[in-house]
């Protein structure tokens, strides 16, 4: 073992040792802590998987259009339909913390701006926090445009109030929410209680006139219909038009000619697994993802809470909760809430006053991100991403150029806003609502195709534009 | 980014620094821009953007010759189809 090796590996120890002393000392002083210690391992578990796999929801659909490859697809399907199975089983047995969104036409338009965001950013909302963990200045610039967008854009008002339809303003007033929230004013405000409240609430078990917790509801409405079928599908056409014609072109150099039905199939199960990485990496975090659902709920029973602020009430830290008492606590894999709460906290702090919205004083709060168990998840994904990188000689500390920080800032602006109007990024909009056979979960990824194909499109163009100047004055 | 003639019939494309999806889509138009039987050798240090470059030549025929790695940086040597 040479000296650098022995250097990376006591790096990656020593991150390691951080979160479990944390984890142990934050129980050693309450056992309620254990609750944020939760969202600690599974924060680190995704991204230690994350790295390994270079998996990035933005890669699912930007490499796609921009160099034909779709394995990140592929990886993002399999993750999809483990975390559709886990999680009908967790639903089954009335243990899932899992809440549908409202849907409408809102999932797509935010889908896409979420979608050219991400092409901008190089990485989605969880890519960049793993990009974070293996040194690039970038993604971190991206986590910090990001929060910034969330913690100015959720309590704006002003001139954006001018751009709210006066129906929306009407339906957020007279949803009468408590006086300290004031819902007539600010553009995010009236777009939730004015537009987003009134929007149905869609399973595809209810489509069948099941509940979600039902055997039938779950298994068939939610997990058949909901993800299965339409990602066996969708992997179908990835395979027909992106992956179909290598294949066919393999067998041919191999003497192998005509392609049988069975032969497809292979072809098919040839794309499932051309990246091995990638695939393990979508199988744990599936799981994984599932778990965290099941390991909340059980805490919450234990501590007969139905959020962590219930629980930071009983221990007097009652700074930074929403007037029901409550924080941001989805008890499953989300990220950008949290982050956005990391800004909202520093504006706060410096004498801001946003805790008149819906957003944060409402619903999610502004906690000390000492005590945001979510907030915790996101850190830890970053460390664990950042200790795979260092066991496999993969951590580089990468000080971003111009050009990158100006795509960054832009990207996280655009992925800020996104999440926002789609109820949540990559994870919590497409992920997880498609796995738990919400439909507007399907929505936001087809709106998120359609702006990472603008994305890539512009990068087509801009990047043509610097290789022809390289290109000048070779003879090629 | 660069993309410089290393000597007959090499050529380099340095991406040091580059995110993604930019090393993927420089590395496309390289090897789009090149011979037959030329070798493209890219400098990258974007792990994921590895991952992306391997399916794409698998899915072209292009062939991955020889690939270093070191604290962080990739050199791949690529032989177009």
């Amino acid at each position: 073992m040479d000296n650098g090796e022995r250097k990376r590996q006591l790096w990656a120890l020593g991150i390691l040792g951080f979160f479990g002393i944390l984890s142990i000392g934050a129980y050693a002083v309450n056992e309620y802590f254990i609750y944020i210690a939760v969202y600690i391992w599974f924060g680190f578990i995704y991204g230690m998987c994350l790295q390994y796999g270079r998996f990035c929801f933005s890669s699912a659909f930007r490499d796609l259009f921009a160099v034909g490859v779709p394995r990140m697809f592929v990886g993002i399907m399999i993750a999809t339909v483990l975390f559709g199975a886990v999680g009908a089983v967790v639903s089954v047995s009335g243990m899932s913390t899992f809440h549908a969104a409202p849907t409408s036409m809102h999932a797509i338009v935010a889908g896409i701006v979420f979608g050219v965001g991400m092409v901008f950013a190089g990485g989605c909302a969880s890519g960049s926090l793993y990009k974070t963990g293996e040194g690039n200045g970038s993604a971190l610039l991206v986590v910090l445009s990001l929060s910034t967008t969330i913690a100015l854009f959720a309590p704006a008002g002003g001139f954006l109030n001018k751009l709210v339809p006066q129906s929306w303003n009407e339906s957020a007033v007279a949803k009468g929410l408590p006086e300290s929230i004031n819902a007539g004013d600010g553009w995010l405000d009236q777009y939730l209680a004015g537009f987003i409240w009134d929007q149905p609430i869609i399973t595809y078990a209810g489509m069948f006139g099941m509940s979600d917790q039902s055997v039938a509801g779950a298994f068939f409405g939610n997990l058949l219909v909901g993800v299965v079928i339409p990602s066996a599908i969708l992997l179908a056409v990835v395979y027909i038009f992106w992956s179909r014609r290598s294949y066919i072109k393999k067998r041919e150099k191999a003497g192998i000619t005509g392609m049988t039905f069975k032969d497809e199939a292979g072809g098919y199960w040839t794309m499932i697994m051309a990246s091995r990485r990638t695939a393990i990496a979508g199988l744990i975090l599936g799981i994984a993802a599932g778990l965290q659902m099941l390991v909340t709920q059980g805490l919450r029973i234990k501590f007969g809470v139905k959020n962590v602020g219930t629980i930071f009430e009983r221990l007097g830290y009652d700074s930074g909760l929403s007037v029901n008492g409550t924080v941001f606590d989805p008890g499953y894999w989300y990220v950008t809430t949290q982050e956005g709460q990391w800004m909202g906290w520093v504006f706060n702090k410096l004498g801001a006053e946003n805790m008149d919205n819906i957003y944060f004083g409402f619903a999610n709060g502004i906690p000390n991100p000492l005590i945001n168990a979510p907030g915790w998840m996101s850190i830890a994904l970053i460390g664990g991403a950042a200790v795979m990188a260092l066991l496999h000689n993969e951590f580089k500390f990468k000080k971003p150029t111009l050009e990158l920080a100006t795509w960054a800032i832009v990207g996280g602006i655009l992925m800020g806003i996104g999440s926002r109007l789609g109820l949540g990024c990559n994870v919590g909009a497409f992920f997880v609502r498609v796995s738990q056979g919400d439909a507007s979960g399907w929505l936001f990824g087809v709106g998120m195709t359609a702006g990472a194909y603008i994305g890539v499109k512009f990068f087509n163009w801009w990047t043509a534009r610097k290789m022809e100047k390289e290109f000048a004055g070779m003879e090629l | 980014m660069k993309f410089e003639k290393k000597s007959e019939g090499v050529y380099t494309l340095d991406v040091k620094g580059y995110v993604c999806p930019h090393p993927q889509i420089y590395t496309k138009k390289a090897l789009a821009k090149v011979q037959p039987g030329e070798v493209v050798e890219v400098v990258f240090d974007n792990p994921s953007s590895g991952e992306s470059i391997a399916t794409m030549c698998d899915n072209t025929g292009d062939e991955i010759v020889e690939k270093k790695e070191e604290g962080g940086q990739f050199v791949w040597d690529i032989k177009k189809a």
